[in-house]
């Protein structure tokens, strides 16, 4: 057994620079890979891309990074953990499989964690007395099924330390936690077992601190004054020993910060009760650690507490939830804001006239420059800004109607007050909204499966 | 006793959560910290907040770390991809709540590290 495994995490979201992986690669030593592509609508528009195309429907960012970093993967033996898999994980293996025939690589073992998809069974599940009931707003699911678009459950990182037990050099799943793409090598390097509570959750905080990339070396950090050089910021490296106990660093000479503030500021993020990070292999009591500065750059959490999981899965489905539409137009001064106003009031006007009228609720009018983001909070506002963006959208079930909105926007160029620009892209479209519906489900009812091949 | 800003003794860092957000609050001493753990309330930033968040506050405590973690209720617009918001995820709120003015004791102030001018 290793005294410590090297961890590092290189994607915090699909759209996260591909940088980050090829320079944790490329800049110090590594012994796992892991990448983060999924959130919560990734899965929605994953399943819309496969209906179109049975190939389809995966984090095509992967295959692309593993094209350009397969010799140094298989020359420094780095092992590769990634839920790119989406809703279409063989998919996304046979496109790894045609790279590494590209790059004439024999024998590269990878394997595929699903089973998370369920989908195919819902109506077998409700049948059989799931209900998946809104975990949020306690809705009954009947209120949607007949628009459910995707369904799946968050599985845990046993999955993935099996198929890292079996010899996986790269390991692609479906939606499972975020933590378990970092807690699935532990349990595989150091034979943690399901009743290891403590070390189970030391690995989840472990993987939390990680799943953003920098936003745990000095990303997105309060005193961004104080961070050294961002352009080159450095993504986390977790450096764990067999007690679950671990550092948080980053590369020698990259650039960002880890100190305790800079990791406090990640583990406060997505959070809702600390005592209670509830995942399907654990509940981590994120009350219990202790954080230090070991060195430049270091900081050690030690002595993570945590409790028998419970017996359900999260499962988060998604549904078609009407549509929107959302366009901008710049209004300069003098008298930005005033101007801006009336803008707004002549394309409400106009689409009333054309027999468009649209609920508060349906629709939306910001005017940014003037204070948005800080609404009614002091200092947040300006009655008198030089210039403001005015963003207007609709939205509702009727597609038409919201589709009616579009055209409006752009006529105020010459048809409203002076100073009004900004309309490069055209007129705004429809987009369908995407509605997310959290709900449990037994755990016995589902069966992970591993797969392996060789390339 | 002095006014300052929440952002004079402690930082801050925000996220979706749901149809909310959740705004955690870092203390940047332990005198802060107990401080605002007897101040913060969540009476408080439901006032606050009462021009963004249209539902509910609760707050949860974090010794170990200094954190106070504020869940904003209904603060997205609908949330997810059906809000029309420009921070549809909550991303700003955090920030935001440094904003407030709180009446500190000097005893605090001086315990405290300010943050870089």
């Amino acid at each position: 057994m290793k005294n410590k495994v090297l961890i590092g995490n290189g994607q915090g979201f699909w759209g996260d620079s591909i940088l980050g992986p090829i320079r944790l690669l490329r800049e110090g030593p590594l012994d796992y890979l892991t990448l983060d592509y999924l959130a919560e609508v990734t899965m929605s528009i994953m399943q819309k891309l496969r209906q179109r195309d049975p190939k389809a429907g995966y984090a095509t960012d992967f295959v692309t990074l593993i094209d350009r970093v397969l010799p140094e993967l298989l020359e420094k033996k780095v092992r590769v953990v990634a839920n790119a898999g989406g809703v279409n994980p063989h998919a996304c293996k046979d496109a790894l499989l045609e790279v590494c025939r590209r790059h004439g690589a024999k024998g590269v073992r990878i394997a595929v964690v699903d089973g998370d998809d369920i989908l195919p069974n819902l109506d077998d599940l409700i049948g059989g007395g799931e209900e998946f009931t809104n975990m949020d707003t306690g809705a009954p699911l009947a209120d949607v099924r007949s628009r459910v678009t995707s369904a799946n459950a968050y599985l845990g990182a046993f999955p993935i330390a099996e198929a890292l037990n079996a010899g996986a050099q790269i390991v692609v799943t479906g939606r499972g936690t975020d933590p378990g793409l970092v807690l699935g090598p532990l349990i595989h390097e150091f034979n943690w077992g399901q009743e290891d509570w403590h070390k189970l959750a030391a690995g989840t905080v472990a993987g939390h601190i990680v799943e953003c990339g920098a936003q745990c070396t000095g990303g997105n950090f309060t005193d961004w004054q104080s961070i050294p050089n961002l352009s080159m910021v450095g993504y986390p490296v977790l450096e764990v020993e067999p007690s679950g106990d671990f550092c948080v660093t980053k590369h020698e000479g990259t650039g960002g910060l880890v100190s305790v503030e800079t990791v406090t500021h990640q583990l406060a993020y997505e959070m809702g009760d600390p005592a209670r990070y509830l995942t399907p292999d654990v509940i981590a009591d994120f009350t219990s650690f202790r954080l230090n500065q070991e060195g430049e750059n270091r900081v050690r959490v030690s002595d993570t507490q945590g409790l028998p999981a419970t017996e359900t899965y999260k499962v988060s489905m998604s549904y078609s939830d009407g549509w929107k539409s959302v366009g901008q137009l710049t209004i300069s001064g003098p008298d930005a804001l005033a101007k801006a106003r009336l803008c707004a009031k002549i394309v409400w006007d106009r689409l009333a006239y054309d027999g468009c009228e649209y609920e508060p609720q349906e629709r939306l009018e910001e005017y940014v420059g003037a204070g948005e983001c800080h609404a009614g909070l002091p200092g947040g506002t300006s009655e008198d800004p030089p210039e403001v963006v005015l963003r207007l959208g609709v939205k509702g079930p009727d597609k038409a109607k919201v589709m009616r909105f579009g055209p409006e926007l752009v006529p105020l160029v010459t048809s409203g007050p002076p100073g009004v620009t900004g309309f490069a892209g055209g007129r705004p479209k429809a987009q369908e909204i995407i509605g997310y519906w959290p709900a449990l489900m037994n755990k016995q009812l589902i069966q992970p499966n591993v797969t392996l091949v060789t390339s | 006793m002095p006014t300052v800003p929440l952002h004079r003794i402690a930082q801050a860092r925000s996220g979706d959560k749901g149809e909310g957000s959740n705004a955690g609050v870092l203390a940047r001493s332990e005198k802060a910290y107990a401080f605002l753990a007897e101040t913060l309330t969540e009476e408080r930033v439901q006032e606050f907040f009462k021009g963004i968040n249209q539902g509910g506050v609760t707050r949860y405590l974090a010794p170990n770390m200094r954190v106070l973690n504020f869940l904003l209720e209904d603060s997205l617009g609908g949330g997810g991809s059906a809000s029309l918001k420009t921070d549809a995820q909550g991303k700003t709120h955090g920030i935001g709540l440094l904003r407030m003015e709180l009446d500190v004791p000097d005893e605090v102030l001086n315990a405290t590290p300010a943050p870089p001018a």
